[in-house]
């Protein structure tokens, strides 16, 4: 091309376009930041990519990540964490809040979408607190942060466990139409829980959080739901309980939605049961009817979206006692085989359904227009080998963290290049923690 | 199930973490190998070089009297040099983990590390991180594994077998690590086990361990052949699990009144400290059917075995890996 | 295989020893027998029965356990561990004079590792050891008293010594 416009084209790939019905193979000419043209192709480009076998998707959504900056970069940083977040195929991630200090007002989420293009890898979405350090006491300045950008408000890491302020909460928000989010649980109930409460938090003498904990609060939540009719999404979803809560809040035609994270649909509470802190993470692993009622759930189209939680943490700190050491496993750069592991592998979704959960479904609970693949759109694109074999090995992330307990799996499907924004951001042949 | 010959059997477990991983035969192997210590205690000279030139350390990040000194003293009679020590441990608190201050000890050349620690699993992570054996000493809610072998071996002692035993845990069970480790050994070795207490202080899921589980004494005490009698902890009881002590005694003390309806044999156990007056009277504490103390005799006996054991095990180890 | 002793063979021998013992120790007040696990305590309990016949008077008698005295301890021979056993010894040793039995001397380990267990129980007057197998090859400077039969073994070969008690049968081999 001429003039110094950007131009990509991407041959021969099977492009699935899921919010627009698209599943075939075509050629895809990105120009600038955009995508112009659809079809068989054979216009000059700068950089042309042969994506024979492959699928050309756009770029995945996850709607919770943690990136630990400020205050626990050591963990990770905006720049660390959106590198991991490309090498994953996510062109667009949402950071929680739940950072040191947390972001509750409009300079914290100013703060983070300047690192964000600073990184200029992914594109960083931010949530603010719902109330002010996430204390559940008193409101945050919802506003100030929604008119900073905030795409949403949660008090991740812990549910606001006062009915009133949660109440309050919604009402507030609903004024400008932004999601609100909340990490269900009930503290009362989960007390100093580590794990699942069930056969095996006995055998381990560890103290358990009882799935009514997240329950309770979800069931809680949509009532509030009802008198408010704001948008609710739940995070993280990982008891049967939740499933039935949820399914009966779609059918009384709630604006309610949820996330479901590779762990809880791949792992259970056994894992737990050599006392790996790698597996300790909240909601806790749960057992193996949770995990298949999710995956149902996944199928029957009662999960809105996948999200990976990703939650660095430190070695030294993931060495601790079982009781001591932090939730979180890492899990951005390797969610997509996961997910293929989980969901395609049983023949519970294809990649159109599963690529929906992860582009335009996602985005549809930000109130975004993003992931989708239509001339005139943005062009945030991931190229994925459907069938790559690989290991993983957290050794070569390009997170800060390495708590990942698929260390050592070898699975299939690996992002191969990741576009955002019409620019190359990430490939595979770099270097990758996904080297097969 | 192939029964082997006694002289047949190889201990082979450098650590030992807790019983559920244990089979009956290694069980009865700890056992039989504690009569051969037992007399060391009965001599005027109370030694035997069989850990000489070798360290134990005692790392104990909880208050623990009883358990220090019968592993102290166990160590000393097996001629190992002890090194004590102890901190307080808080799952919040930064500084030295656990594995940086055990990595520093094995530097100093420790063979055997004794941990008493309050969070579940401690012992099972330091095994993971050092080449020295680790003898759990009792971790959070979750094992304490010679408590429970000097248990069986006190009951064993007297009644020849555990074989048909009806043995009733009473208390907290849910924060007790005894009650678990003597639910693996008792059951293992073919006792009936019934744990009595409320239903607050049960574990999840209590129904799907090997158990009976009843919430009225005077209902099961006249069946029993054995009864232990959990301390109750104040300590550990973060939230108001049951009214008050008062309405505790009532319902699950073993007074001299309840004792009229058990068994005239039936042994009374209890590991120690007894809070008297609540969960035992003190006239059936020190009564005749009482063998509180033969536990604390016997526990000497059983941890010496241990020690010996691992450090066995860890030399044949380290022989095949020179090999 | 090759047998060294049968099963007459040996009870006559063990009648000579008594009676040996029988002369040299016999008026010792406080003559008591120890065995070592495991066969050399079939033979002491064979012995003390026929000196308590000679001597007219009953003769105390125990088992010792020397497992936590040997010296390869920490240096285990292949991956076989002994078993520690029970020392049953119900009398003071004190100023007694004991008679030590054990099947086979050969490199002389067990014995030092029973004088010393024996040491630890208190102080006798006198011990004197006696063999049913010398089979030669000493590695300490321990000899016994009374010995039953000696005869020079090779290096690789091996004594077996087999009584009924534990065996069914009774005889001693070289193999």
């Amino acid at each position: 091309m001429t003039n110094g416009i950007r131009s990509i084209l991407i041959k021969n790939g099977r492009l699935i376009d899921p919010a627009n019905g698209v599943d075939e193979v075509a050629d895809l000419l990105i120009t600038e930041d955009k995508v112009q043209k659809i079809g068989r192709l054979d216009n000059k480009a700068d950089t042309v990519l042969d994506a024979t076998g492959r699928i050309v998707s756009p770029g995945l959504i996850d709607l919770h990540v943690h990136f630990r900056q400020p205050g626990d970069e050591e963990e990770e940083t905006i720049a660390s964490g959106s590198a991991a977040a490309v090498a994953g195929g996510f062109t667009s991630v949402v950071c929680m809040p739940n950072t040191n200090p947390p972001i509750d007002e409009a300079t914290g989420v100013e703060f983070i979408h300047r690192m964000g293009r600073q990184a200029r890898k992914t594109f960083i979405y931010v949530m603010g607190a719902l109330t002010k350090d996430r204390k559940g006491e008193d409101l945050a300045e919802i506003g100030l942060m929604a008119q900073a950008g905030a795409i949403g408000f949660t008090d991740d890491g812990a549910g606001v466990q006062n009915t009133a302020v949660m109440l309050r909460a919604m009402k507030y928000a609903s004024m400008f139409g932004l999601v609100v989010s909340q990490h269900c649980q009930d503290d009362s109930l989960a007390r100093n829980g580590v794990m699942n409460a069930g056969y095996n938090s006995t055998i381990l003498g560890l103290p358990g959080i009882d799935p009514l904990a997240e329950e309770m609060m979800l069931w809680r939540d949509i009532q509030l739901v009802k008198k408010t009719q704001v948008r609710y999404h739940a995070q993280h979803i990982s008891t049967a309980g939740s499933v039935s809560i949820i399914r009966q809040a779609k059918e009384e035609g709630l604006p309610v939605t949820c996330e479901v994270t590779p762990h809880h649909l791949l792992l259970t509470e056994e894992y737990v049961r050599d006392y790996d802190t790698n597996y300790k993470v909240n909601p806790p692993l749960r057992t193996l009817a949770d995990v298949e009622a999710l995956r149902r759930a996944v199928q029957e189209g009662l999960i809105d979206a996948l999200a990976t939680d990703h939650a660095p943490h430190l070695k030294s700190e993931k060495e601790l006692e079982f009781l001591a050491a932090p939730f979180g496993i890492a899990s951005l750069e390797c969610a997509l085989p996961l997910y293929r592991k989980a969901l395609i592998d049983p023949g519970l979704l294809d990649w159109p359904q599963m690529l929906a959960m992860l582009t335009w479904r996602p985005a549809r609970i930000l109130g975004v227009q993003k992931g989708t693949l239509a001339v005139g759109d943005r062009a945030d694109v991931a190229i994925i080998d459907p069938d790559a074999e690989w290991t993983i090995d957290s050794g070569r992330f390009y997170s800060k963290s390495h708590n990942c307990p698929y260390d050592g799996w070898t699975v299939k499907g690996r992002v191969l290049q990741t576009i955002v924004a019409g620019e190359l951001r990430y490939s595979a042949d770099e270097r990758s923690a996904c080297r097969s | 199930m192939t029964k082997h010959k006694k002289t047949d059997f190889q201990w082979r477990n450098k650590h030992l973490i807790g019983l559920s991983d244990l089979s009956r035969e290694e069980i009865e192997f700890i056992l039989d190998t504690a009569r051969g210590f037992e007399e060391i205690s009965t001599r005027s000279i109370k030694k035997a070089p069989a850990l000489r030139g070798k360290v134990v350390v005692n790392m104990f990040f909880e208050d623990s009297t009883r358990t220090r000194n019968s592993f102290t003293l166990a160590a000393g009679r097996l001629s190992a040099d002890v090194i004590e020590f102890s901190k307080s441990y808080s799952s919040v608190s930064k500084g030295e983990t656990l594995i940086d201050t055990a990595r520093n000890l094995e530097a100093m050349g420790v063979d055997i590390v004794v941990i008493r620690h309050g969070a579940g699993g401690a012992p099972k992570l330091l095994s993971r991180s050092i080449n020295a054996c680790v003898v759990n000493a009792g971790d959070g809610y979750h094992e304490h594994p010679t408590q429970a072998l000097l248990d069986v071996y006190t009951i064993r002692q007297i009644k020849g077998t555990l074989d048909g035993l009806k043995i009733g845990i009473v208390g907290d069970i849910a924060h007790s690590r005894v009650a678990r480790s003597n639910i693996y050994a008792m059951t293992k070795l073919g006792a009936e086990v019934t744990l009595i207490g409320p239903p607050t202080l049960m574990p999840a899921q209590v129904q799907k361990l090997p158990v009976q589980v009843s919430c009225d004494l005077d209902a099961v005490i006249e069946k029993l052949d054995v009864i232990n009698m959990l301390r109750i902890q104040f300590e550990r009881l973060g939230g108001n699990l049951f009214p008050s002590i008062r309405e505790y005694s009532h319902f699950f003390g073993l007074t001299v009144d309840r004792m009229k309806k058990a068994k005239p044999d039936m042994l009374v156990m209890h590991p120690g400290p007894i809070n008297r007056g609540l969960e035992i009277e003190s006239e059936v504490a020190d009564g005749p059917r009482s063998v509180i103390l033969r536990q604390v005799a016997n526990g000497l006996a059983i941890r010496m075995a241990v020690l010996f054991l691992v450090n066995q095990a860890a030399a044949v180890e380290a022989k095949e890996q020179k090999s | 295989m090759k047998i060294l002793l049968d099963e007459k063979q040996i009870d006559q021998i063990l009648d000579r020893i008594s009676s040996n013992i029988a002369d040299d120790l016999g008026s010792h007040k406080e003559l008591v027998v120890i065995g070592i696990r495991s066969r050399g305590e079939i033979l002491a309990e064979r012995l003390c029965s026929k000196l308590g016949r000679l001597l007219g008077k009953e003769i105390p008698f125990g088992t010792l356990d020397i497992t936590l005295y040997r010296d390869d301890i920490h240096d285990p021979a292949g991956d076989i561990q002994p078993q520690v056993r029970t020392t049953e010894i119900d009398f003071d040793i004190h100023k007694t004079t004991i008679l030590l039995v054990d099947d086979v001397l050969h490199t002389g380990r067990s014995v030092r590792a029973a004088l010393d267990a024996l040491t630890d129980l208190g102080r006798p007057r006198t011990i004197r050891l006696a063999v049913l197998v010398d089979r030669g090859s000493h590695e300490l400077p321990i000899h016994a008293d009374y010995v039953g039969i000696k005869s020079e073994v090779a290096e690789e070969e091996s004594v077996r010594v087999q009584l009924k008690e534990t065996d069914q049968i009774e005889q001693v081999t070289v193999e």
